[in-house]
């Protein structure tokens, strides 16, 4: 049995997200930020005109980028570099398309907080065992690399109550990724279909929010949102096994959606106090 | 039939008489590819031999239906036959099973034609198109997929099986198809690589290097001695990266837990690396037309450490798999290639090499810095099972880290031109490099800087082709192993 003492070689490699952060961040391109600085006119001119997916834009007077549309190809943080900056958050995901706007565009926040507590009500009960049903509606192959990695030791999710499953029937989370290929349409529907209540759609990746690169075209839809319906949007290109470790906790409530002005179990439990490293595992009950 | 369209058929029965004379003189078939142009359209034979690619091409008028078809000959050609029917709408005649493969479309329907830029309305699939029909007395067909267990790719098999043995498979990649080869039409000839990266997204940087290689020939422009280094040592990090992945896939089949969890620590870490050294953990804005974007982001003796740490963890857990018996016993003897057939397909990358196809692009057609970098070259294997498929990625592994060392040393920090600029050139060239599935190929023409039409070809593509052909005596339970050991990415099959 030499794989016995060839599994204890490394002592924990485990991270603590989210009891703790995670150092893994630093030097990471995870999303871009957008400051309000004065930057010359033309080198925001460039970034715009040169964002291969159109998702800078500029009006009433402010520059915003929508990551629901970037593929972090970080040509606009060497264009302008006084405006666009690489950000090793990952924390991105959010639960709504408006919310994924960098600097947030004015929108009704009681309409957002309806829809939050909508999703905080329907998810009461799935905190302590969360099966996720992974789909691929057309992505480049790297997305499920990301996903996969979830089971590695290092984020190693069951610690967490997440659990891939293999049947929609036992899925809480529809884990979508992917363009929304033409080909994959009927097969997403009928995932969600058989699905049973409550449950939770996640579109992972900028291709499954917008359809990333491709965009629409012949065989693609854009992205997912008009085949099921998303409640949880985690941007990236690919998005990083810890943005899809928020997503999930988001999406059951465990974590704060980006930009959230509510926190929610867990957060709430860290504003309690500070965490010690002999607490308890994360119960979040009802 | 009319006179002039026994004309054309005796064209192209000329050209593809040259094409087999080619391969029976020992050139390899490297793939058929077509291209919409001013109505009319081009059909073009790629063929490999001797260290560089020869091209024999047809071209067919706008009203031309059909072209002679090559798989009687060259049975690899059968899948090119049908990706160029469904995106074309031309038919290979005699071709023994044109089904659809990528984009099943009612008959009549309008057809993409890449080349033309055209525009082409959402498709409304016609899955009836597809074949069902099963071959034999007693057997019947298990579907699987295209939504698996497990976190997979979206690819659908219908294994066709009296009970255990798998007389037949039939492989539908159709699902994932998005379009890509339309969606590089009018772009720059810097967003291309954008979407090269992300037509296969797990080789990223190789498909990146074959794309941009195009471009720099077309633009007569060479990449500094640097940037080709650094090239090196992205592309071999995504080859260790990938060839662990296809090892984890096997672990996880045997039910090696204890392996499972180790190997896909080492991934981690060196994807953790990619990132540390470019901020992707793909590797991606790398590789630029030019050159790279700039140098690793870590110092020399920082990647030396974490190359060794990752090494000496990574030998240790393979030594000790390719001696662990549960775990050898699943892949000895299972789904077994021979040599000939891997020849006569012309099987690329180390599904190929298993099976005493030795070739490996990096060293035929050297580009980046391979050429001034010392290798080993593998010994022939030519059992061509599962295991030796698996020895032949271990070998591989090792010979990256060695590759990265020497490339590592050859950095230098002062003075270096990291990417030299491409203006609006025209053209079209041939670009390639060795992902670590096989040989990726980009057929790409550019007018004015402005992409005309761009044809990428992984080396997925070509050899799950011949998936259904390697269960010559195996069961079904031996089905992960095989697909594990292609080591395929389905978005670069379907592009």
């Amino acid at each position: 049995m030499p794989w016995i003492p060839r599994g204890l070689r490394e002592g924990i490699v485990t991270s603590r997200y989210p009891r703790r952060p995670d150092g893994y961040g630093d030097g990471f391109s995870g999303t871009l930020v957008v400051r309000s600085a004065p930057a010359p006119a033309g080198n925001l001119d460039t970034a715009i005109a040169g964002c291969p997916t159109g998702a800078i834009t500029r009006g009433d007077g402010r520059v915003r980028l929508d990551r629901g549309r970037c593929i972090l190809c970080g040509r606009c943080t060497v264009a302008c570099p006084e405006v666009f900056r690489f950000d090793p958050s990952v924390e991105v995901s959010t639960t709504s398309r408006q919310t994924l706007f960098v600097p947030e565009v004015d929108e009704d926040d009681q309409a957002l907080e309806a829809a939050r507590s909508e999703l905080h009500r329907r998810v009461r009960a799935l905190r302590r065992s969360i099966h996720v049903r992974h789909l691929d509606a057309g992505s480049d192959g790297s997305e499920e690399w990301e996903v996969a990695a979830l089971t590695n030791p290092v984020y190693d999710v069951q610690r967490l109550g997440i659990y891939f499953t293999a049947s929609p029937k036992h899925a809480d989370v529809l884990l979508v990724t992917g363009v929304g290929a033409a080909g994959m349409l009927d097969p997403l529907r009928h995932t969600y279909e058989v699905m049973p209540h409550p449950k939770v759609v996640i579109a992972a990746g900028t291709d499954a929010i917008s359809g990333g690169l491709i965009g629409t075209g012949y065989a693609s839809l854009g992205g997912v949102s008009d085949v099921v319906p998303v409640d949880v949007f985690v941007p990236g290109s690919p998005p990083t096994p810890f943005g899809l470790l928020h997503g999930i906790l988001s999406a059951v409530g465990l974590l704060s959606p980006a930009g959230s002005k509510r926190s929610l179990a867990l957060a709430r439990r860290d504003a309690d106090g500070p965490a010690s490293p002999e607490d308890p595992p994360v119960e979040a009950g009802p | 039939m009319t006179a002039e369209h026994d004309l054309e058929l005796a064209d192209s029965e000329a050209v593809f008489q040259r094409v087999a004379a080619h391969v029976s003189e020992g050139a390899r078939f490297a793939g058929l590819f077509a291209a919409a142009q001013d109505g009319e359209t081009r059909l073009r034979y790629v063929l490999a031999q001797d260290g560089s690619l020869l091209c024999e091409d047809i071209v067919l008028p706008p009203d031309a239906s059909g072209y002679m078809t090559a798989t009687s000959e060259i049975p690899a050609a059968a899948w090119y036959e049908r990706e160029i029917h469904d995106l074309f709408g031309l038919v290979a005649i005699d071709h023994p099973r044109l089904d659809p493969l990528v984009l099943p479309l009612h008959p009549g329907a309008p057809r993409p034609r890449p080349g033309s830029w055209q525009h082409v309305g959402p498709v409304d699939l016609d899955t009836r198109a597809l074949p069902v029909h099963l071959q034999g007395e007693g057997v019947f067909t298990i579907p699987y997929g295209p939504v698996r267990s497990g976190v997979f790719e979206s690819i659908e098999y219908l294994v066709e099986t009296p009970g255990e043995d798998i007389p037949h498979l039939r492989t539908r990649v159709f699902h994932k198809h998005r379009g890509v080869e339309i969606r590089f039409e009018a772009m720059s000839t810097d967003d291309g690589v954008l979407m090269a990266e992300r037509t296969e997204g797990v080789a990223s940087v190789a498909h990146a290097i074959a794309y941009c290689q195009a471009i720099e020939r077309i633009a007569e422009v060479e990449v500094s001695a640097e940037a080709g280094v650094v090239r090196v040592i992205h592309a071999e990090l995504e080859r260790i990266a990938n060839h662990l992945d296809s090892t984890i896939r096997h672990t996880e089949a045997a039910g090696q837990v204890v392996a499972y969890a180790r190997l896909s620590l080492h991934k981690e870490r060196v994807q953790r690396l990619r990132a540390r050294l470019c901020g992707s953990r793909f590797g991606r804005g790398v590789v630029v037309p030019g050159g790279v974007s700039g140098p690793p982001r870590l110092g020399s003796s920082e990647i030396f450490g974490a190359i060794d740490e990752i090494e000496g963890a990574v030998r240790a857990d393979l030594r000790l798999l390719l001696n662990t018996p549960s775990f050898v016993d699943r892949l000895r003897g299972t789904g077994v290639i021979p040599p000939a057939a891997a020849h006569s397909f012309a099987l690329l990358g180390p599904l190929a090499r298993a099976s005493g196809q030795m070739e490996d692009v990096r060293f035929a057609r050297p580009y980046a810095a391979y050429g001034q970098l010392g290798h080993q070259l593998l010994d022939t294997k030519d059992e061509g099972d599962a295991l030796t498929r698996q020895r032949v990625r271990n070998e591989e592994i090792y010979g990256s880290f060695h590759l990265i060392r020497q490339a590592i040393d050859r950095l230098s920090a002062h003075g270096v031109v990291w990417s030299r600029t491409i203006g609006p050139c025209s053209g079209e060239a041939i670009g390639w490099a060795e992902a670590p599935q096989g040989e990726v190929l980009y057929l790409v023409s550019v007018d004015g800087g402005r992409l005309v039409r761009v044809k990428p070809r992984s080396a997925s593509f070509h050899n799950l082709g011949f998936f259904h052909a390697a269960f010559p005596k195996d069961i079904l339970t031996d089905f992960a192993f095989i697909e594990a050991s292609f080591g395929v990415s389905i978005a670069g099959v379907a592009s």
